[in-house]
């Protein structure tokens, strides 16, 4: 008896390990393509594909992109080149580089997310500095949308304070663009109390006090506001906002705010993956590229901010450009933001406590 | 005599009527707002989305990824439910429990352990590496966050309908010296041949849904490891609200497929049950 | 008997191997990774993380709303099935076909619209707005996505037992004279109480770990409606690994407990059974 069940046993794990055999097959067959496509890469054949690994709302940014950079490539190398997008929240992303997702290039909506890819050894430190302002091409801000007519008369951060304002953002702690609108709130009350950290506190509380919906990302809030008609104001970045009167011009309008946070998108060479596929002169030509005039316009069809100003200039009509503007360095930097506020036990979860 | 009757045809109807205003208000209405979504801009935008090269490629990926676990899972199901219905043996509740585990973990928790299994961070992944195998961020990982999530579906539903069963066919028919395989296809299987049905049916019909887990394994590469919910999200975080909700409607067609499918063979199966008996 | 009955029945070795086998590979073996990571915590600084304020109250928000979801899809599965099974009327197949359909909708989609059905703008939210009662971004908006997604599990595990339910008992007692209540609560109820407590506790489980259609839903107001998946979403988005393995350890270890309890209570309940049979 016993026999029996041993040997039908090893039978049953041999069928196991034939079933998970054929699983990674299909998987080494993937794997394999890779390979040789590293190969094909390396030997500068004539065809070559990259992953941008991006954020959320860049798709249509970096369909034109991708499509001009390609010709631009082809005239200037020769080479044809594939350009394969990854979209999802930019923190979520930067987590999947990190565990092995081979991205050639990073285009995330914030330093801190490319660092957390530094961080797990993808990228060499000195990222910012190997492409023209702090390696970030575009930029955007935050900006309040309201209803038309803006019927609550919403004109700055002071009002979302207000009792009977509803206020909707999405959480900090899982979406790096919410990030943003929290430290440009801040910077209106540091401004207003002149940095009495009591008060700036107190300011922050009744804000998040009057949210009425706290959604995990960027879209889930524009949802929120947009399709179910909750509260009467949205933090947005200045693009998004942009999307949302483009695909209703009747029902919202933009309020720009005394002062608002320079968001800046940084985008990174993943060296780690550029070094093992042979792809790093197109990588960084592809970055590069976005500092062209003709990138930089499509930034600016786009509704972000060109980083060349002479390009900016062209879309004064779009863009407040009188806007006050503080940066993330007046926070000291990410990593100091990150602890203060957005960590465990940081300024954000004691607004929260009880 | 006639008033019961009567008391039970007022159960019925009362019955019938909360059924069905429960599963209008709970599945038709939600059903309904995807659908209307989907048909906001007209057919010609639905069309469009429809038959988008990227939407296609990743109806192509779901449906791989749903076959190759409803096949692993049944194969399971069948093994696991004969096991431990048929025998007595110490840590058969602990290996009950084992098996329904994945279905209450969070799907995040899911995508999460293969990532930490077969990750970067990984101790393993030097060796994936060097061999060119791709797990995470590849149609394997997909694969296996499907298995998972819907790893008890069909070995949960033959288990009841086993116990209720007994063992006594059984074991007459072993006495008489059948062997295992005829004593299954002959005496088990007919017993079970529906519950069987429903099993592979949830499964399909779950593993063709799997959003989450499947989101954290798969690194969302356009044409490449996007399955039609992960599609489906993306639209969404884009800012296409209409074409994801058509890209949706395209489930919930291949679930009513799938559920028609099944009602006719069921009908079918039943009627001649109903025929042998007679 | 039984002891002697047990080997009579062929494929113990083969079934119980390959039962072993696949259950480790997909289940057992990425489960133990969490355990693994969320070592790197000491004993002191893992009951630090798992027992913050935020992540109790999540804790409570996730059990709290499961709970409610799981009575209201106890109670409704039974008679969804009963009326499935029982009786005869038009659009019955229709009925029956649609149970799958949340595991079919990706639960983000799921989440999405119902939430916009609910929201006090929407189709049902408008009608409960008029009474002051707001569903969507409450507790009341997780339990109903929660009974959405859990609703089948019960519907799927109730309805192959009443099925293959051996009228003869029912029919004498009710040629004896008995209540149709008193034939349902004491000839019917007790057959299909293991089944039932399978399906309620693997919707148990599912509702504590969903995440997708709950992040829509929940308004993830901190203290009030945010659930444990989030907190532990939140704390990967800090790249902080351990802590969030370690909640997601404490969530296992408490679907684990619930699932093995309902295992016991089924055991339990079919030996009765197999007895009163034999």
């Amino acid at each position: 008896m016993r026999k029996r069940l041993v040997s039908s046993g090893l039978a049953a794990v041999l069928a196991a390990a034939l079933a998970a055999g054929s699983l990674t097959g299909c998987g080494g067959g993937k794997g394999n393509d890779a390979a040789t496509e590293a190969a094909k890469n390396a030997s500068a054949a004539d065809k070559v594909t990259i992953t941008n690994v991006s954020y959320d709302p860049t798709r249509e940014l970096y369909e034109q992109y991708n499509k001009v950079f390609a010709e631009h490539w082809k005239e200037q190398t020769g080479q044809d080149v594939e350009i394969t997008q990854s979209h999802g929240g930019s923190g979520k992303q930067a987590l999947e580089v990190a565990n092995g997702l081979e991205a050639d290039v990073v285009t995330l909506a914030l330093e801190y997310d490319v660092k957390a890819v530094e961080d797990a050894g993808l990228i060499e430190p000195g990222w910012k500095e190997e492409f023209d302002k702090d390696s970030s091409p575009y930029t955007s801000t935050i900006v309040f949308l309201v209803r038309k007519g803006n019927p609550k008369n919403i004109k700055d951060w002071g009002d979302l304070v207000k009792d009977g304002i509803g206020v909707i953002t999405p959480n900090p702690k899982t979406s790096g663009g919410a990030r943003w609108n929290y430290l440009a709130a801040w910077a209106y009350a540091d401004k207003l109390y002149s940095g009495d950290e009591t008060k700036i506190k107190d300011f922050m509380k009744k804000l998040y006090e009057n949210v009425l919906v706290l959604d995990s990302g960027a879209r889930g809030a524009t949802t929120s506001f947009v399709e179910n008609g909750q509260g009467d104001v949205l933090l947005a970045w200045e693009n998004e906002a942009y999307l949302s009167i483009k695909d209703a011009p009747d029902d919202y309008e933009i309020i720009t705010p005394s002062i608002s946070i320079l968001a800046q998108p940084s985008v990174a060479v993943v060296d780690e993956v550029v070094d093992a596929r042979g792809t790093r002169d197109v990588a960084t030509g592809y970055l590069k590229y976005l500092y062209s005039d003709e990138a930089q316009k499509i930034a600016g069809d786009n509704f972000y901010r060109p980083s060349n100003e002479k390009i900016l200039q062209e879309y004064s009509d779009t863009f407040d450009l009188n806007i006050n503007l503080v940066t993330i360095d007046d926070f000291g930097g990410w990593d100091k933001a990150q602890e203060t506020h957005f960590a465990d036990g940081g300024v954000f979860d004691q607004i929260y406590e009880k | 005599m006639q008033e019961n009757r009567k008391s039970s045809t007022v159960t019925k109807w009362f019955l019938i009527g909360i059924s069905v205003l429960f599963l209008a208000v709970m599945l038709l209405l939600p059903l309904i707002t995807v659908i209307t979504e989907a048909l906001r801009s007209g057919w010609d935008v639905y069309i469009e989305s429809v038959s988008d090269e990227y939407t296609i490629k990743a109806l192509q990926l779901t449906i791989e990824a749903t076959a190759i676990s409803v096949i692993i899972n049944t194969v399971f199901g069948l093994f696991a439910a004969w096991a431990i219905t048929r025998f007595q043996f110490k840590g058969k509740k602990l290996l009950t429990t084992m098996i329904d585990i994945p279905v209450t973990v969070s799907p995040i928790i899911a995508g999460l352990i293969f990532i930490l299994i077969f990750g970067r961070q990984s101790a393993l992944y030097p060796y994936l590496q060097s061999m060119g195998i791709k797990v995470v961020f590849a149609v394997p990982g997909i694969v296996l966050a499907t298995i998972f999530v819907t790893f008890p579906f069909v070995s949960r539903e033959l288990i009841p309908v086993l116990e209720v069963q007994g063992t006594d066919e059984e074991e007459a028919a072993a006495l008489m010296g059948a062997k295992g395989w005829t004593i299954f296809s002959k005496i088990t299987f007919p017993h079970i041949k529906w519950a069987f049905v429903y099993g592979v049916v949830l499964c399909t019909a779950r593993a063709m849904g799997e959003f989450g887990a499947v989101s954290v394994l798969s690194g969302h590469l356009r044409g490449k490891t996007n399955t039609l919910p992960l599609h489906i999200e993306i639209l969404f975080n884009e800012f296409q609200y209409v074409p994801a909700f058509a890209v949706s409607s395209i489930l919930v067609v291949l679930a009513i497929f799938i559920l028609v499918v099944r009602s006719i063979v069921e009908y079918r199966g039943k009627k001649e049950d109903a025929e042998n008996v007679c | 008997m039984k002891k002697a009955g047990k080997r009579v029945i062929p494929g113990f070795g083969l079934s119980m191997g390959v039962t072993l086998a696949i259950l480790s590979c997909v289940v057992l073996i990425p489960l133990a990774s969490l355990a693994v990571y969320s070592s790197q915590l000491g004993i002191k600084e893992f009951s630090e993380v798992v027992t913050r304020e935020r992540v109790l109250s999540s804790f409570y928000v996730s059990f709290l709303t499961a709970a409610a979801a799981t009575a209201v899809n106890a109670v409704m599965g039974v008679v969804i099935a009963w009326v499935l099974v029982r009786y005869d009327f038009p659009g019955k197949r229709i009925m029956d076909g649609m149970i799958e359909l949340p595991f079919a909708l990706p639960t983000a989609v799921a989440g999405i619209a119902l939430t916009s059905l609910t929201s006090d703008t929407g189709f049902v939210g408008r009608f409960f707005a008029r009474f002051g009662i707001r569903i969507a971004y409450t507790r009341i908006g997780i339990t109903i996505a929660l009974v959405f997604i859990g609703i089948p599990f019960v519907v799927r595990a109730v309805q192959p037992v009443l099925e293959k339910l051996d009228s003869s008992c029912e029919e004498a007692a009710r040629a004896l004279g008995a209540e149709p209540s008193v034939v349902f609560w004491k000839v019917i109820f007790p057959e299909l109480k293991p089944a039932l407590f399978t399906g309620a506790g693997l919707a148990f489980g599912r509702c504590l770990g969903e995440y997708g259609s709950v992040v829509f839903i929940a308004g993830n107001k901190p203290y009030y409606t945010e659930i444990t998946p989030l907190i532990i979403m939140s704390e990967l988005q800090e790249y902080d690994y351990a802590s969030a393995t370690a909640i997601a350890l404490v969530m296992l270890a408490a679907s684990f407990l619930i699932l093995f309890l309902v295992n016991l209570v089924q055991a339990k309940n079919s030996q009765i059974l197999q007895g009163g049979n034999g």
